[in-house]
């Protein structure tokens, strides 16, 4: 396998982009955060935006941010992870189906419910006939793509991939997560989220993209080593996991200047991070990132972005930091993520 | 090259419960269209592809503990994956087995059965995750004991054509050694009237590539294969080899095929390029073929255009089974390496006479030939469009 290079990067979650430059964060008390607004209408016409729903939205303005900084036209792929898929149109379809009795109703909602949209709305609106992807498994639908972004970049005709993920929150569904104990029953600020000692988390919207690359670009950020996914593992053998893929990619613990993990103030199961904070990454710089944008199933697209600042900037805000240690000059970063305590993703990102 | 080996399948839809079943109902030209019996909805009047036993019948062919949170999806996609086990002649699968799982609406069954019951009535909030496809693929991941690389794919009709794909690339790439690919889809409510508000399902039985086609019929199942590195399969029966494969977006339409057929076409092209073979190889196509107006139209445009005057055998099964959406690029490979191991085309059911604008006819009696490459194509919303080539081993 060639190289891979993040040679553009886009973001949109409940914090503004330049919170990386500015620490101030934004707060909210709220168990449900929406992503924030953003001036949609300079990059998709009006008349189009009426139409989409708010994954469509954010999936499309980011993935043309991130090609436009990439100064790539026409990828050769778009690849898209979402864990709930068009959820605000599901909604929709399903509740007005059930409500009518399954009597006559309108097909908008229906087609734009399935889980390809945003790959679909981004290949129409580039006019982009390459491979196609959408991976929806929970929270490593993310890190499949990423997947399917190294088995692409095998083919030497590849050159860029549009990669990203992408998770809307709709009114109903969103709120029946409070009922199965996915989100805390107790509203909190996001800013103690760590501090929190209950079950369940905050959930919110993100979009991030990326323009991947075979060739170094003059603004390229990092390079993207590998990614993995394990579907299901006990606690106790995360780490050994953890060091057979550092191990697989010719490197140590030792190596790894910073990590990024997906804690997310689910006491049930934060440990899985707790024990490599205290335990292999004890004296690695930790780096947190839902305290500020919150959880979704595609939100380690986000960390995806945070690591691509990081390694980029060779700097790490102090809002993002779960330690006190520092980091002078960051080169290898690991993301760890799960949710629930299943679907669990590693990705290696390496500066240039 | 040798592309990479199938050594096991399983399979259940309308038309059988198993390969011996199916096998004898394509070749019998026996469909399974009948009306809904097991699907709650007051659409009775539509046909559909519906096997025909319930969720609790499931529960106890497949031994289920009495909470389990299986969706009808994951209960198809187990039975067919017990099939697979048996067929492959391994006892169970080993941990480094990878499940790459294709489905439209994954658990979406279980959101309309308790949308209204999830807010004060707890016993069914073990369902509010089913909603999303990758909870389906976990129950099953779950039942077989899969715990590494499990994931799913959602690009509604062509899920597990490209489940099947990815499959292939991860053991080519080395990156897996064995994997489960496939997919499945349940009928829903959701689907019915979805498709019923699109205007593009027949009151008949469907009828793909004819003149008078009125629509398609939705359709149930779950079609697994297992792929296998060359140093796993020692002694091992291969069923076939997918020797090629593409994925191309048709760029012109959120749910319809363009005119020029370009999505079809590219990834009919990509495919051959895969597999470095001439067009002129391929023995048999088993078509996506829906029975709606403009999928067929435009799918055989694409095909004349890769053909012209020279268009090998084709015909689509779908009247078999009704369009299974997510699970159908999965069951229709099945159906590619039944006719490639039996040397028979299944036949292209309800057709009379060829469209107007295009002329062709499929086979339309089942054919004895002896094949040696198949290509089969699915195509689905948001323009995915995918074509695999399979061939007989050696």
């Amino acid at each position: 396998m060639g190289r891979i290079y993040i040679n553009g990067i886009s973001s949109i979650s409940a914090q503004p982009e330049d919170i990386f430059e500015n620490s101030e964060p934004k707060i909210y008390h709220l168990n449900i955060i929406p992503a924030l607004d953003q001036d949609y209408k300079s990059l998709i016409k009006p008349m189009m935006l009426r139409r989409m729903s708010k994954a469509v939205k954010m999936g499309l303005f980011c993935s043309k941010k991130a090609l436009e900084q990439a100064g790539v036209d026409m990828p050769n792929a778009v690849l898209v992870g979402t864990g709930q898929g068009c959820m605000q149109d599901t909604e929709k379809f399903m509740s007005n189906m059930l409500d009518a009795e399954e009597s006559l109703l309108s097909p908008t909602s229906f087609i734009q419910s399935t889980h390809n949209t945003v790959g679909g709305q981004i290949a129409l609106n580039l006019k982009c006939k390459g491979h196609n992807m959408t991976f929806t498994q929970n929270s490593v639908s993310f890190e499949s793509a990423l997947l399917d972004v190294i088995l692409q970049m095998e083919d030497t005709e590849v050159q860029n991939i549009l990669v990203g993920g992408v998770d809307e929150t709709s009114t109903e569904f969103t709120g029946f997560q409070k009922l199965d104990g996915q989100i805390k029953t107790e509203e909190i600020d996001n800013i103690d989220l760590f501090r929190s000692e209950t079950n369940g988390t905050i959930i919110s919207e993100s979009a991030a993209f990326f323009s991947l690359g075979a060739e170094r670009a003059v603004n390229s950020y990092a390079e993207l080593k590998d990614v993995d996914i394990v579907n299901s593992i006990e606690p106790s053998r995360l780490t050994l996991k953890i060091e057979e893929f550092l191990e697989g990619n010719g490197m140590s613990v030792s190596e790894i200047d910073a990590v990024i993990l997906g804690k997310n103030g689910d006491k049930r199961f934060d440990i899985y991070y707790d024990q490599l904070q205290k335990g292999i990454f004890s004296e690695v710089t930790q780096v947190g990132f839902k305290h500020l944008v919150g959880e979704n199933n595609s939100v380690s697209s986000y960390a995806f972005w945070l690591a691509s600042k990081i390694l980029k900037e060779k700097n790490i805000p102090e809002i993002f930091k779960l330690n006190a240690l520092n980091c002078e000059n960051p080169k290898n970063i690991l993301i760890y993520n799960q949710y629930l305590g299943r679907n669990h993703g590693l990705i290696l990102l390496k500066s240039l | 090259m040798k592309g990479v080996a199938v050594t096991g399948m399983g399979i259940i839809s309308a038309i059988g419960r198993n390969l011996t079943e199916t096998h004898n109902s394509l070749k019998n030209a026996r469909d399974g269209i009948s009306f809904p019996e097991i699907l709650p909805t007051s659409h009775t009047n539509l046909p559909v592809g519906e096997v025909k036993i319930s969720n609790s019948e499931f529960s106890e062919i497949l031994e289920l503990p009495q909470d389990h949170s299986c969706t009808r999806a994951s209960l198809l996609a187990i039975h067919a994956i017990k099939e697979l086990l048996d067929s492959s002649g391994l006892s169970h699968f080993p941990e480094d087995t990878g499940f790459i799982s294709g489905t439209s609406v994954g658990g979406i069954d279980k959101t309309e059965q308790h949308y209204y019951d999830y807010k004060n009535n707890a016993e069914y909030r073990k369902y509010i995750q089913a909603q999303h496809p990758g909870f389906t693929t976990e129950k099953i991941a779950e039942y077989f004991g899969l715990k590494g690389t499990v994931t799913t794919i959602s690009t509604a009709c062509s899920s597990s054509a490209n489940a099947i794909m990815m499959g292939a690339q991860m053991i080519q790439a080395g990156k897996l050694k064995r994997v489960i690919v496939g997919g499945s889809d349940c009928l829903t409510k959701f689907t019915l009237n979805g498709f019923n508000s699109l205007k593009i399902l027949s009151e008949q039985k469907s009828r793909p590539f004819d003149d008078e086609r009125e629509g398609l019929n939705l359709g149930e199942a779950a079609g697994y294969l297992l792929l296998e590195a060359e140093d796993c399969i020692q002694n091992k029966e291969i069923l076939g080899r997918v020797v090629g494969f593409g994925n191309s977006n048709d760029a012109f339409h959120q749910t319809a095929s363009s005119e020029n057929g370009e999505g079809a076409f590219k990834a009919i092209s990509k495919a051959f390029k895969k597999a470095g073979i001439n067009t002129s190889e391929i023995d048999y196509i088993n078509a996506h073929g829906t029975g709606t107006k403009n999928n067929d139209l435009s799918e055989s445009v694409a095909l004349k255009r890769i053909y012209q005057e020279n268009l090998p055998d084709f015909s689509s099964t779908k009247a078999f089974t009704g369009h299974t959406l997510g699970a159908a690029g999965a069951v229709e490979a099945i159906f590619s390496l039944l006719s490639i191991n039996n040397s028979e085309i299944y036949p292209n059911l309800n057709f009379q006479s060829a469209m107007t604008e295009t002329g062709l006819t499929p086979v339309i009696e089942l054919k004895k030939k002896q094949l040696r490459t198949v290509l089969s194509n699915s195509f689905g919303f948001g323009g995915n469009c995918t074509s695999l080539i399979f061939q007989k081993d050696g």
